[in-house]
């Protein structure tokens, strides 16, 4: 860190982008390659910025880097409070990267209101980028709502025949969630000060909070649903396939590739460490509602029609794959929870960009509309093949690391859970080759996909990335595992800690208690 | 030289990269010699280090070098690191020699192919997976080779994706694959969780092997059995078999290399790998045995009244692999190996003759469409022949002395069912192969005058290096010749370093006339089966005509392939595609979403309720609701705090 200590690097890398949004909103709206060229420079630059973040970030240590902390409205505790750890660090890096990619699919794609568009992009990569840097809950809030208009835009405006009822269902089944969170947050903020005539906002601080098991269930709860909706989870997930039919390519790969990581990095950031003893409590609804996500994200994805349709259901059976590992609290299924959110954001992504390459060409995505196209199309078959073997978490593949990582440790912690999910790695092959086989493979029989054109430079710029970080992943994972080791291991001893130490006080054993904080050198504020 | 295990799969991994980034501006013979070249280097490379291997004293022949860290999490950890020792050496040689052959033949055999770069880029990427599979030093970077191989393995059956039959068949194999990964992924997870509980995070084999006993006897069957599961799926044994015949739809060089010579006897090795393991769980030594001896004779009375070239040889493979299997489970590992050494030769060299045929016979497979072809492919035919006196199991062939070993030793440990079946399996052999061989090659010819004007000979490229596998068939079992007979089976020496740890060695000596004996019944057995096939289909005709009508119901069962492939259609793909559509179509839209569109709507209503008291918008009910929601949440939600 030494050498950025006096630059505020995380607040240049969350409000670039809206620098950005004043330079675009000065540019004429006719003048559009000026318009794009403009909006790709600052997401490329904007990249380049959070680069020194990965370089210089120290994986020998769990706490917080590159912090910066201001006072923002001081009667009420509320600070300007960032930071970053091994957790977030990926997931920033994931956003930075995958909004320079989203800009250059919309290269042809948008027509109209090009302009807003691309404020609407910028405007997204800075709500996303504070919500997974904050460290104050109601920045995280600010960011977290911030966020939601420009997607609801995006699907709203820019997208296919059904794009009102899909936003405006996003809308409010995000809200929905989050105003319990709200709730919960600022319950949160009393109990703290009750306990220590302090107000603040500071999850850090709040972390310390010894809560009894009921108020933690009902805040734990309330965060949680916020979350689950936003991963989404099992039987949370509807909105999911309607927002992604209906949103614009880039819509779709950002809400896939970074959106639905809100909900699971809440988890993680939020849920888990703020409500261990809850967490620890709803552990087996969880699995169970993985598990079921899993096997029926698979199976639904099977039956689809419309390519996008499918690739939206198989989220949520990656999803669940994440949340899984995320709640069999050990090492294993925790690193390679996180992994998985990285992977699901580039496969994911990836496919959502080949599919729209190819929308873009026939203005279907319909199974049945295609057959035969490797013929016609090679690059776009590689390419598509490849991103296919990696959502089926072939070896060597990205995908392959984190299933794997996240089956070993949730069997080594509950076999049986292990065991149902390891059978959607079998179904994730089934739907994803029977898919790629009626679009790519037979033949080439029907007359608009004989005149297709092969990718271009730009798409195929815009691919390459993706497949350079599947291999990469695939093959030398070592690179970002060691980048989160330190903080998932300190997640996981605080967590494990606090829970085994509730366990003792819930038995009136309070010597013990305190002897397990002392041994795991937690520090703890009690509240009675 | 023993620090540079990685230049094995090295070239090939090159090969791959240079035709597969480069090759679209170079001409076919170049991405011929490249293609093959770095399959002969590679061969080169492990020829070298056998001979270095061979001047170590038998029991330091073991050694690794390691690349890098490949996945570490937490105290777990798993490098990129190979292993050299008798066994992965014979397997690297038997890997690296047969494709080495089979790029050199291929390069005549997919000369006018469209896709040849890409045919030779798959081919190349095989070699490397293959070559990853046998020389990983632990599970799981075995896995990578063995999903590695699977993926080239589906690329090339639907090589000709644009043919429905060849697509379907690629993914069938690779579904049907991942059903026994499944099983062989959570034998390593098996392994993994209970080392962890000793300290021990690792799936390196050297580790694991030599922490085996603190495996309790059922954890150990439970891991064996799971392993074996992956082994059923990629080596085409009973109930995952149904892929192999399907994938006959690829490329014939494909069908040699990859189904019949290397990838399908990777369950084969990773089972002989595990020694140290299936040794300590007899249970499931038993079911490998078993098994491997009811697929030995299940596919053969497949291939019994198939009527296609490639076909027959499928099931014939798949039969096979099932004598491996009944080698290995009786516990003579060295046995089992030595039959996929022979088997890669023979079967290798029969699937090349097969796509001589193909080629004189523009693409026909049907045999009672050919006849005579030995006087217009004489070459085809002798190496042909050569193969399948080998496997007939004809003495002083290869076949002879890697199949025998089996029998006697399944005998010899008293499995005298899997014995019994293996037998049988090898008159039926012998049968298939000689209908085969008489309807295909004597008599008269069949084909129409058209095609007979255009039977010829293969060229030198692909007649050169069936030669070459002709002679491996008839000398490769020398090498094991066994004691009895008055060799020394150095074979069962050279991997005696590997074994030991597994094989229940200290068995009482058998008596020579006991051993003569049986290798008289095996042999008896052959000629039995050629003298029926030359009744048959030389001298009368007509008889399995008769037989045929005269047995209607057994004769439509072996047709139609025991009905199977209908039953796990009808009951795995239609059961969990309609079981998906009931899920998607009346739970996802008909429930869940139902359920969140309902409360919408409810909203809805009661703010149209509410209208005719009030004027405004719908959604500022719907707030109103959402925030009288909240307030009640909020109300209990204090009253729990406070």
């Amino acid at each position: 860190m030494g050498g950025l200590a006096h630059i505020p690097i995380l607040s240049i890398v969350i409000f670039f982008p809206m620098v950005g949004v004043l330079f675009l909103l000065l540019i004429d709206k006719e003048s559009e390659s000026v318009l794009k060229g403009t909006a790709l420079a600052f997401s490329i630059i904007e990249f380049a910025l959070s680069l020194p973040l990965i370089v210089y970030f120290r994986s020998d240590t769990a706490k917080f880097q590159f912090v910066e902390r201001i006072p923002w409205v001081k009667s009420f505790g509320v600070q300007y409070f960032l930071g970053i750890d091994g957790i977030s660090l990926l997931l920033v890096m994931l956003t930075t990267f995958l909004t320079v990619l989203c800009i250059l699919s919309s290269w042809r794609a948008i027509k109209d209101h090009l302009k807003e568009y691309m404020i609407a992009m910028l405007f997204l990569e800075t709500g996303m980028l504070g919500a997974f840097i904050a460290l104050d809950l109601v920045l995280f809030y600010i960011f977290w709502e911030m966020m939601l208009i420009p997607m609801y835009l995006l699907i709203g405006v820019w997208g296919g025949p059904r794009r009102i009822y899909a936003a405006v269902k996003f809308f409010l089944y995000t809200m929905v969630g989050s105003v319990l969170m709200m709730v919960a947050i600022m319950a949160l903020y009393f109990l703290y000060h009750r306990a220590t005539g302090v107000y603040t906002f500071d999850i850090t601080k709040l972390y310390q909070l010894n809560l009894p098991l009921g108020p933690q269930m009902w805040m734990f709860a309330a965060f949680s649903l916020a979350f689950a909706i936003k991963v989404p989870m099992f039987p949370f997930h509807t909105w999911l396939p309607d927002a992604h039919t209906e949103a614009p390519t880039a819509g779709s790969v950002i809400l896939a590739g970074v959106l639905l990581k809100m909900g699971t990095y809440g988890f993680i950031r939020f849920s888990i460490p703020l409500f261990p003893s809850a967490a620890h409590k709803f552990v087996p609804l969880i699995m169970v509602l993985a598990v079921i996500g899993i096997i029926y994200g698979a199976l639904v994805a099977m039956m689809q029609k419309d390519v996008k349709k499918l690739v939206a259901y198989s989220s949520v059976s990656h999803l669940g794959f994440v949340m899984l590992g995320m709640f069999a609290l050990n090492i294993q299924s925790v690193e390679g929870s996180i992994y998985q959110m990285l992977n699901h954001g580039i496969s994911t992504g990836a496919l959502f960009l080949i599919v729209g390459m190819i929308y873009e060409r026939r203005h279907t995505r319909l199974i049945k509309d295609f057959g035969g196209l490797s013929k016609q199309l090679p690059i776009y078959a590689t390419f598509f093949m490849i991103v296919t073997l990696s959502s089926i978490g072939l070896p060597g593949t990205n995908g392959f690391v984190g299933e794997f990582l996240i089956l070993l440790g949730t069997f080594k912690s509950s076999r049986v859970f292990a065991v149902f999910a390891a059978t959607g790695v079998v179904l994730g092959a089934a739907y994803m080759l029977w898919m790629f086989q009626r679009v790519m493979f037979g033949k080439l029989d029907k007359e608009e996909n004989k005149v297709l054109k092969d990718l271009n430079f730009r798409e195929i710029m815009t691919l390459v990335p993706l497949v350079v970080l599947i291999f990469w992943m695939g093959v030398y994972p070592s690179f970002f595992l060691g980048k989160m080791q330190k903080s998932v291991s300190h997640f996981l001893t605080q967590v494990n800690t606090k829970i085994a130490a509730r366990q003792m006080l819930d038995h009136g054993n309070r010597a013990l208690a305190e002897n397990i904080w002392n041994n795991g050198k937690i520090k703890i504020v009690n509240v009675n | 030289m023993m620090s540079h295990i990685w230049l094995i799969p090295f070239f090939p991994m090159v090969g791959f990269l240079i035709n597969g980034l480069l090759g679209v501006r170079f001409k076919r013979s170049w991405i011929h010699v490249i293609a093959a070249s770095a399959i002969g280097l590679s061969f080169l490379t492990t020829i070298i280090l056998f001979v270095d291997l061979m001047k170590v004293a038998p029991e330091a022949r073991h050694f690794e070098d390691v690349l890098f860290n490949w996945i570490v999490a937490g105290k777990f950890k798993a490098q990129v690191a190979f292993l050299i020792d008798p066994l992965s050496i014979v397997m690297a040689l038997v890997v690296t020699g047969v494709s080495f052959m089979i790029h050199i033949y291929s390069g005549g055999y997919m000369e006018d192919d469209p896709g040849f770069r890409r045919f030779f880029v798959y081919l190349n990427l095989f070699v490397f997976s293959m070559l990853i599979l046998i020389l990983a030093n632990n599970f799981l970077l075995m896995f990578v080779g063995w999903e590695g191989v699977g993926l080239c393995s589906y690329l090339l059956i639907g090589f000709w994706f644009e043919k429905d039959s060849a697509a379907n068949a690629g993914k069938k194999a690779f579904v049907v694959n991942r059903i026994g990964d499944f099983g062989f992924v959570l034998g390593l997870f098996l392994i993994v969780a209970t080392l962890s509980q000793h300290g021990i995070w690792s799936l390196d084999f050297d580790v694991v092997f030599k922490n085996a006993p603190l495996f309790s006897t059922t954890t150990v069957t439970a891991i064996t059995l799971l392993l074996f599961v992956g082994a059923t799926g990629k080596s085409a044994q009973i109930p995952l078999y149904v892929w192999l015949p399907d994938a006959m739809e690829g490329p014939t060089p494909v069908s040699s290399l990859i189904h019949a010579a290397t990838m399908v006897t990777a369950g084969v090795y990773m089972i002989a790998r595990c020694n140290v393991l299936y040794s300590m769980a007899p249970v499931s030594l038993e079911v490998v045995a078993v098994i491997g001896a009811l697929t030995a004779f299940y596919a053969a009375t497949m291939a019994l009244v198939n009527n296609d070239f490639k076909r027959i040889l499928a099931y014939s493979t798949v039969s096979q692999l099932g004598y491996m299997f009944m080698g290995v489970g009786v516990g003579a590992y060295s046995a089992g190996i030595f039959h996929l050494m022979t088997h890669a030769f023979f079967k290798g060299l029969l699937f090349l003759a097969s796509g001589c045929v193909m080629h004189a016979m523009a693409g026909e497979l049907d045999i009672r469409k050919m006849g005579g072809l030995k006087k217009f492919m004489p070459v085809t035919f002798w190496t042909y022949m050569m193969a399948t006196l080998a496997i007939c199991g004809i003495p002083g062939f290869s076949g002879f002395f890697s199949k025998d070993e089996i029998l006697w030793q399944s005998f010899h440990r008293g499995h005298i069912v899997v014995w019994l079946l293996g037998t049988v399996a090898a008159g039926l052999t012998a049968f298939y192969m000689f209908r085969l061989t008489f309807v295909a090659f004597f008599g008269k010819p069949r084909m129409d005058d058209e095609l007979k004007h255009h039977l010829h000979e293969a060229p030198k490229v692909m007649t050169y290096p069936m030669i070459v596998l002709a002679i491996a068939s008839v000398v490769g079992g020398y090498i094991g010749v066994p004691e009895v007979l008055g060799g020394s089976n150095r074979f069962e020496k050279f991997f005696e370093p590997v074994f030991t740890g597994g094989a229940a060695h200290a068995l009482a000596h058998a008596s020579a006339s006991v051993e003569f004996l049986m290798m008289g019944i095996s042999v008896a057995v052959a000629v039995i089966g050629i003298i029926v096939a030359y009744l048959f289909y030389i001298k009368n005709p007509e008889l399995p005509v008769r037989l045929a009508n005269g047995m209607k119901g057994l004769y439509t069962l072996l047709y139609n392939k025991y009905f199977v492939d209908e039953i796990y259609n009808s009951l795995f793909v239609q059961g969990t595609k309609d079981f998906a559509t009931f899920l998607w179509q009346k739970v996802d839209v008909g429930i869940v979403d139902a359920a969140v569109n309902g409360v919408a709507s409810l909203v809805e209503w009661s703010g149209g309720m509410i209208r005719k008291l009030q004027t405004g918008y719908v959604q500022t009910y719907a707030f109103s609701i959402l925030v009288g929601g909240v307030v009640v949440f909020v109300y209990f939600f204090w009253e729990s705090l406070f």
